[in-house]
Parts: C-alpha cells; sequence; structure tokens
C-alpha cells in the first residue's frame, strides 16, 4: 500500500515540524511567564538583566527595527519597482542585479555584522549605534524584500498592465495604482519575512549596535537589542536563564504583533486603493 | 437622436449618437506596414485605409498578425522590446511611427479593447475613475456622470448599479468584458480597436457586445478583429482578409464588407468565406 505510507509519511512529517515547534513555544511560555510582569518590561535592567526588567532594550529594539525598516521599504520597494517592470526583460544589469541580490540574500548575518562595522561604524562614523545597527539589518533584508516584492509584480497578468497603457495611463499610475495593490499580498509575505529576521537578529548587530543596555538617547546612541540581550543572558550571565526565557517569550509576542500590525496596515492600504473613488 | 433596443435577458441602454454615418474619409491611412517579432517578419506590406465612423473587420486564420497589427496602430507594439515596426500610420497628419507624438495621448484618443477581458483588480466605479482622473477630470460630479453615462451606454448600469463599490473581478465574463468597453468609451476615444471581444464570451453575451458594436457605428471608428464571420459580415462596413503566404501575414483583400463577402475579388477570400480554407 505506498498510498497508505504516503499519507502516512506526509502526516508524520507536517505533526513532527508543528510539534517540535509547538515544543519550542510551549517551552518558552512554561518558563518564562513566572518571570514576566509589567515591571519587568518596563524597568531598566539590573545586574547584568538578572534582575530588573528590559525597558530600555525594548526601546532599542524598536528604534533599531524602525530605521531598519525605513531604510528598507523604500529602497526595497523601488528597486523591486525597477526590477519588475522597468528594466529591460533579460536584460544583463537585471540579471547581475537578481544573481547578487540571491548570493546576499544567503550571506550570513554575522557577515553582514562584520559590514556594518568596518562600515557603517567606523568608515562613516557613525561607532556603535542604533543607527548602525538599523542600517546593517537594513542591509541584511533588503535582498529577500526586493526578491519577494519583485516575484509578486512579475506574477501578475500582464493583461492589466496592458490594459492601463492602452487607456493612456502612465506606467507610474499604473504601477501605484494597479499593480502594488494586486501585488500586496507578496510584499507583506517579504516584510514580514524581513520583521522576523531582523528581530530575531543577533550576530549583526552586535558589532554595530553593541551591548550597552541603557535607554538610549539619540540615534547614535549604542542600544542592546532583545535578541543580543537573550543571547547574553544565557551565554555570559548566570542565573540568567529566567530573564532570557520571559525575554525570549516578548520577543515571539512582539514578532507576532509586528506581523499583525503589518497585515493590517497594507489591508487598510489596499482597501483604499481599491475603493476610494 | 436616440435608439432604444429591445429588452432581452440583457438591456442595453440609451445611446446619443452622432449622425449615424460611415463616410469613406480615411481617419488612420497604413502604408506598407511590416511588423516583425526579433527579425523574424510576421507582417508584411499592409496598406489600407480606416475609415471615419465605420465599423472594419479583420478576419483571416489565426497567426496571421491580427493581432499585431492591431497594437501596432496605437503603439502598445513599442513596448514589446523585440517586435519592430516599419511603415507609417498617418493619424491626424503625424505619422505615428516615425514622429515624435504624445503616446499617452494617442492612446487616449485610440482606445483598445482585449480579447481576455481584463477589468483592473479594483471597484468598479474605480474601473472607470481611475482613466478618467489620470486624465484630468477631478470633479466628482462630473465623475459620477461620466461612470453612470459610460455605463448605460454598454448597458450595465442597471446590472451593476447596486454594486458600484464591489470588486470588478465579481462580474461575469460578459459584464467584465462590457466594463472594459465602458472603461475605454468613458475617455471619448476617436477610434476603438477590438480584438476578439466576444471571444471569451457565451452566444447571449456576445449577442449583447455585438450590439454594442452595432450602436457604435457613426460615432466612433472601430477597428474590430473576429474569427466568426457571420458576425464580421452583420457588423462591418469593411472587411479586411489576412492570409499567410509564406509563413507572413500579409493583406490579401480590403474593400466594403458585401463585396469582401458576396463577390470577393481573389479566391482565397471566396475560399476563406465559404469556409473551404484556413
Ligand atoms: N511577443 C511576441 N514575440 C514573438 N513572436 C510573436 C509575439 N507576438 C506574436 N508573435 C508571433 O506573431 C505572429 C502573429 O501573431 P498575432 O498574435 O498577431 O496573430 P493573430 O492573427 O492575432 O492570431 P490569433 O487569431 O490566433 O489571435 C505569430 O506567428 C506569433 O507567433
Ligand atoms: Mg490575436
Amino acid at each position: 500500500m505506498p498510498e497508505r505510507m504516503f499519507t502516512l509519511l506526509i502526516w508524520g512529517a507536517a505533526l513532527l515540524v508543528t510539534g517540535a515547534l509547538l515544543w519550542l513555544l510551549a517551552d518558552t511560555v512554561l518558563q518564562g511567564v513566572a518571570h514576566l510582569s509589567w515591571a519587568f518590561i518596563v524597568d531598566a535592567p539590573e545586574h547584568a538583566g538578572r534582575d530588573g526588567g528590559i525597558g530600555p532594550i525594548l526601546v532599542s529594539t524598536l528604534c533599531i527595527l524602525g530605521v531598519a525598516l525605513l531604510v528598507s521599504l523604500p529602497l526595497g520597494l523601488g528597486a523591486a519597482i525597477w526590477l519588475a517592470e522597468f528594466s529591460r526583460q533579460g536584460g544583463f544589469l537585471g540579471q547581475i542585479i537578481r544573481l547578487s541580490l540571491d548570493v546576499l540574500a544567503g550571506v550570513p548575518s554575522i557577515v553582514y555584522g562584520l559590514f556594518g562595522n568596518a562600515f557603517f561604524s567606523l568608515f562613516l562614523g557613525f561607532g556603535f549605534s542604533i543607527l548602525s545597527g538599523g542600517l546593517t539589518l537594513a542591509c541584511m533584508i533588503i535582498p529577500v524584500f526586493i526578491r519577494s516584492c519583485e516575484a509578486g509584480l512579475s506574477a501578475i497578468d500582464h493583461g492589466w498592465r496592458h490594459g492601463a497603457l492602452a487607456l493612456g495611463m502612465s506606467r507610474s499610475t499604473a504601477v501605484w495604482y494597479i499593480l502594488l495593490p494586486a501585488a500586496a499580498p507578496a510584499i507583506i509575505a517579504g516584510l514580514m519575512l524581513g520583521i522576523g529576521r531582523a528581530t530575531a537578529e543577533t550576530a549583526a548587530l552586535i558589532f554595530t549596535s553593541g551591548y550597552v543596555d541603557r535607554m538610549p538617547e539619540s540615534w547614535m546612541d549604542s542600544g542592546r537589542a532583545l535578541a543580543v540581550h537573550i543571547y547574553d543572558l544565557s551565554m555570559n550571565v548566570t542565573g540568567g536563564n529566567a530573564a532570557a526565557y520571559a525575554s525570549a517569550l516578548v520577543l515571539v509576542t512582539l514578532i507576532v504583533l509586528l506581523n499583525v500590525l503589518a497585515q493590517a496596515m497594507t489591508d487598510r492600504w489596499v482597501k483604499r486603493r481599491i475603493f476610494s473613488a | 437622436m436616440t435608439i432604444n433596443n429591445s429588452t432581452t435577458a440583457y438591456t442595453l441602454g440609451n445611446m446619443t449618437l452622432g449622425q449615424a454615418c460611415c463616410t469613406p474619409v480615411p481617419h488612420l491611412q497604413i502604408k506598407k506596414l511590416s511588423i516583425a517579432y526579433a527579425g523574424n517578419t510576421v507582417l508584411d506590406d499592409v496598406s489600407l485605409d480606416i475609415y471615419k465612423g465605420c465599423i472594419t473587420a479583420l478576419i483571416g486564420p489565426s497567426g496571421c498578425g491580427k493581432t499585431s497589427f492591431l497594437s501596432s496602430l496605437n503603439c502598445l507594439l513599442a513596448l514589446i522590446p523585440q517586435a519592430s515596426v516599419t511603415g507609417h500610420i498617418y493619424f491626424d497628419r503625424d505619422d505615428i511611427i516615425h514622429d515624435a507624438i504624445d503616446t499617452m495621448r494617442l492612446r487616449r484618443r485610440i482606445g483598445m479593447i482585449f480579447q481576455k477581458p481584463n477589468p483592473f483588480p479594483l471597484s468598479i466605479r474605480r474601473n472607470l475613475t481611475l482613466p478618467l482622473r489620470e486624465h484630468g477630470v477631478r470633479n466628482r460630479y462630473l465623475l459620477a456622470e461620466k461612470v453612470e453615462q459610460a455605463l448605460k451606454d454598454v448597458g450595465l448600469w442597471d446590472e451593476v448599479k447596486d454594486r458600484l463599490d464591489g470588486s470588478a473581478l465579481a462580474l461575469s465574463g460578459g459584464q467584465q468584458q462590457r466594463l472594459c468597453i465602458a472603461r475605454a468609451l468613458v475617455l471619448e476615444p476617436e477610434i476603438l480597436l477590438m480584438d476578439e471581444p466576444c471571444s471569451a464570451l457565451d452566444p447571449i453575451a456576445s449577442g449583447v457586445v455585438e450590439s454594442l458594436i452595432k450602436r457604435l457605428q457613426g460615432r466612433y471608428t472601430v477597428v474590430i478583429v473576429t474569427h466568426n464571420l457571420a458576425q464580421a459580415r452583420r457588423v462591418a462596413n469593411y472587411a479586411a482578409f489576412f492570409w499567410m503566404k509564406e509563413r507572413v501575414g500579409t493583406l490579401i483583400e480590403f474593400g466594403r464588407c458585401v463585396n469582401v463577402f458576396e463577390h470577393p475579388r481573389n479566391p482565397l477570400t471566396l475560399a476563406y468565406v465559404r469556409g473551404q480554407a484556413g
């Protein structure tokens, strides 16, 4: 009965994967929830994070992510639109760019960290700062984001493009009002992948946004990201396990919240594009 | 003058016509037009006049270059990188192939309907207002008025007036195609190019679109590609017959519809319209 075997196998695979994920999640929740409190979320860390909370770290994380998204969203969308709509089909430049993006997407994050340190921190003189960290993260997520948006745009039926042009509409109108909303699902998917990767990143941030766990006062201040904090607590701080689990729980919740937010915002944007007169 | 159509399952609204005449005054003059894709000629040496206010049907077997011909008339072919067009197309004293013309304005004056209905993935209303806005119509009342008029022209108003803000993709195929025609008409073009507008529709919807095309005569210059010879005969004033010679499409015969169908000069045309070739 190969058919039954097959069914059994795919069910097994699905269960295994989901099970492992659930176990991971349950473990985080169970071990973290005891240490979690409102004070933990807003207070500053004490004794290297064993006590106190993660307030400044949460702020730094959001700032770094903010910088990364602010830079990568417009750049990534622009590049994707150029690749999908304006580059010559099968053109040399487009091919080279696509190849480079695919290579860049596969580069380990530690390499981005070293690059960010050399370029943003030292060469441009941003030092260990939220700005350096955010820009480094932007470099890291842009390749995946561009390719995802480009794939979304390229998958769109040519009928709409030709229809728009045949009505004497400019290409920019066609892109902005018809193609981008139609590609929105792919764009969100790319965005979420980017947010997830950026929020969970340690290696690229250790050398760029640094370790300092004080509340940042400007973009040029060093700020410790949540993932870096978790890494530090679990590797370098004895007795930091409870705080590490609680921080991990906050991190997971944060990623889920950001995804929901991104989805809701895109939905609203698409609705406005589609239905406003 | 208004024409009232008899009411069927679908209803067509009233349409104010200009003088319903078809005079042999050239609106588009095509001289020695050739089209090639990546060096392979697919259409060679076509010369014909498209007359103002008349309906011209393009007939011929699949692959003889009818779609390519049609898309060269509104410069849509220029968007395909490997396509090259030679010859002359005169419109309003300009040669649209060689002269520097404003293609966006040209495409507003020469509308196109595609074989596959392609309403935008927007609301029904927005399908019509988006092109209008692009061409500078901003006034809300004017927009609403034009939307209503265009939908009435294609007989879609009664069917969709309660769901103008619903998705256009939820319409049936025939409704979608009529929406696309309305979208082209709302810009008040002078010429309408239609590439097999009924081929994706059932006979009833196709009949509705056909009578719609018939009513465009006089007010618009229409060029329609169709594989349905009976339809060509019913709607067209002029007919152009394309044929493949050594795998290159060319124009065999052009003339008044009755002449092409009843008394063709070329034996190939005779065989094709009798259904013995192609
Ligand atoms: N983008 C393209 N690239 C290369 N060749 C093309 C392209 N578009 C059309 N052709 C070729 O040009 C020839 C004419 O195509 P066209 O679509 O104009 O034919 P048609 O008369 O409209 O056919 P049909 O009645 O089937 O729609 C065909 O041989 C086709 O293979
Ligand atoms: Mg065709």
